[in-house]
């Protein structure tokens, strides 16, 4: 295998006497999508916080592309093609769609120290924030305010903020976290065009769309990755079972059909 | 940005017509009192402003605003001192100065947020006071006279009530006009979006602290030229210019007026300071009146004057 486009090595983070996230080791293969499972608690929001910058791990390493990123701040991360969207989800709720787009295009486009020009009526910013708008089938709720937007949308409009950040690594925390039937469906089908330009990490409770979506999973259970791999092979696996049955009440669909 | 016709945009222009025009009717009506009266309060409406960039826009809560008004005071005053009258070497230097301070008061208390940041701020500007006060040489306590107003090579004379009126009403149009660009580009959506949401900024790729610590030094700057204007109009530096009961009546004014309005800060000092001339004429206990006052205006009236004009104009 070529060089992983994301390698996390032994990483360590520790909340007093829990041990969020205990000797994690992954890889990302470029092009592939990976999901991370696992019960509640299993720390898998503090996994992407780590490997998005917004928390240090206490040891290991994460290395981006073979560069190391484990000690470099969240806007570094994002300059050399890191995106994520967030659980809970956190747009700028004042803006409007369209603008919380545009800023995201803006951050990738040299500085922001100018001081004079209406940033609103800047063609290439608009056009960036227009075409990722289009993507996630946001295009005609460009110009309204974020807060009056639904749920559903505002998570559409999270990944079209990270898609405008061009993105090599796109990290994706419970994006369906909160959706109906039918917009959960959309954002399969939609995850499933993204996967084919860009690599994913997927964090998901979702099974029915992990299983949908995932080339590899890796399963996480209290902070260990307890089984890394192709999806058959994740359903086969005893231990996941056992995980998933002795500390969950919930038994995918899939698993019930294969287990 | 097209200014459209709504009741605050009409207010605005209002009171910037009026706000031109108050030498015409001081000089009809004879009433010198009320020019002296709104030079005042257009120099701390230019302060108010200057606040409102970094606390509506910004999200940055300074208590110790007042500080560049003593900085760029203390600028003129101490040249004039020392024998420097030009006001073409008073004005850069107050603005050098309050920037100056600006970046190394911001880069220490940006590490902090929330009310850190508001005594962190406050304790700097209550130092910058006890300095001034211990400037023996520049009258201590007592402050200090300045004999001659900023020259500026016969191009505008200060001691002239109109032209220094108009020189600090152009000042302030200009400042106001200035943070109307800044709010409008790449770096006032930036600014406002870390108000907003900072990690998420963080996380789009926006290194937060530089950003918002240039926001800062701008607004000092800004200040610092009311600063220089103030120590002009009353010919007296003194170390109260800074004492943190005058930052937060320009907190009271911006939020008053209207936080993150861009004439919300001006339509507040004018009022603040007007009913201010005009209860303490009335009663010694004005503040008993001002008070409540204020109260109702930021208990009903969110977003200040302008946002109750703005509910007003939407029915």
């Amino acid at each position: 295998m070529a060089e992983p486009l994301l390698r996390v090595k032994d990483l360590v983070r520790r909340f007093g006497g829990i041990v969020a996230t205990d000797n994690v080791s992954l890889d990302v293969a470029q092009g592939e999508l990976h999901a991370i499972i696992g019960p509640n608690g299993a720390g898998k929001t503090t996994l992407i916080s780590q490997l998005t910058g917004h928390l240090a791990p206490n040891a290991g390493s994460i290395f981006l592309g073979g560069r190391d990123i484990t000690a470099m701040p969240a806007h570094r991360r994002s300059a050399l093609g890191l995106a994520r969207s967030f659980q809970i989800t956190s747009l700028l709720l004042d803006f409007t769609a369209a603008d919380n787009v545009a800023l995201a295009a803006q951050a990738h486009d040299g500085h922001s120290f100018r001081f004079f020009g209406d940033a609103r009526k800047e063609p290439g910013l608009r056009a960036s924030a227009q075409a990722a708008l289009g993507r996630v089938g946001l295009a005609d709720r460009a110009n309204v305010l974020v807060s009056k937007l639904s749920h559903g949308e505002q998570r559409q409009l999270e990944l079209a903020v990270a898609l405008a950040t061009k993105p090599q690594l796109l990290l994706l925390d419970e994006p369906m976290a909160g959706l109906g039937i039918t917009e959960s469906a959309r954002m399969v089908k939609l995850l499933l065009e993204l996967r084919k330009e860009v690599t994913i990490v997927l964090v998901e409770h979702d099974m029915e769309a992990v299983f949908a979506l995932a080339d590899r999973i890796s399963v996480l259970v209290y902070g260990r990755v307890i089984a890394s791999g192709a999806p058959a092979e994740i359903r086969q696996n005893e231990e996941v079972k056992r995980a998933y049955l002795g500390d969950q009440h919930v038994v995918t669909r899939q698993g019930a059909e294969h287990g | 940005m097209k200014p459209r016709l709504t009741v605050p945009n009409i207010v605005a222009a209002l009171v910037v017509a009026g706000l031109l025009l108050l030498p015409l009717y001081s000089a009809l009506s004879g009433n010198i009192f009320i020019l002296t009266l709104f030079t005042r309060i257009v120099i701390l409406a230019l302060a108010a402003a200057s606040l409102n960039l970094i606390m509506g826009y910004g999200g940055m809560m300074s208590f110790g605003h007042a500080a560049y008004l003593g900085i760029g005071g203390y600028a003129v005053g101490i040249l004039a001192q020392e024998g420097f009258g030009s006001g073409f070497l008073q004005f850069p230097v107050a603005l050098a100065a309050s920037a100056i301070y600006a970046l190394v008061i911001g880069a220490l208390s940006l590490r902090t947020r929330g009310v850190y940041f508001i005594m962190i701020t406050l304790a700097f500007a209550q130092m910058a006071y006890y300095v001034a006060s211990g400037l023996a040489r520049y009258g201590g306590d007592d402050g200090l006279t300045i004999y001659k107003r900023s020259d500026f090579l016969g191009l505008i004379n200060l001691s002239d009530r109109v032209q220094f009126y108009y020189l600090c009403l152009a000042c302030l149009l200009a400042v106001v006009w200035l943070i109307w660009r800044i709010i409008n580009s790449r770096f006032g959506l930036v600014v406002q979006g870390l108000r907003s949401n900072e990690q998420r900024m963080q996380a789009i790729g926006f290194p937060a602290k530089r950003y918002k610590l240039v926001c800062f030094v701008i607004a000092g700057t800004m200040c610092g030229l009311a600063g220089a204007l103030l120590a002009n109009n009353t010919d007296f530096v003194s170390p109260a210019m800074m004492y943190w009961t005058r930052s937060g009546d320009l907190m009271v004014m911006v939020i008053l007026g209207g936080m993150g309005s861009l004439f919300g800060p001006v339509i507040g000092a004018v009022v603040y300071l007007v009913l201010e001339e005009f209860l303490s004429q009335l009663t010694e206990y004005w503040a008993l009146i001002m008070g409540p006052l204020l109260l109702l205006i930021v208990l009903f009236g969110r977003g200040g004057i302008v946002g109750l004009l703005g509910r007003l104009s939407r029915g």
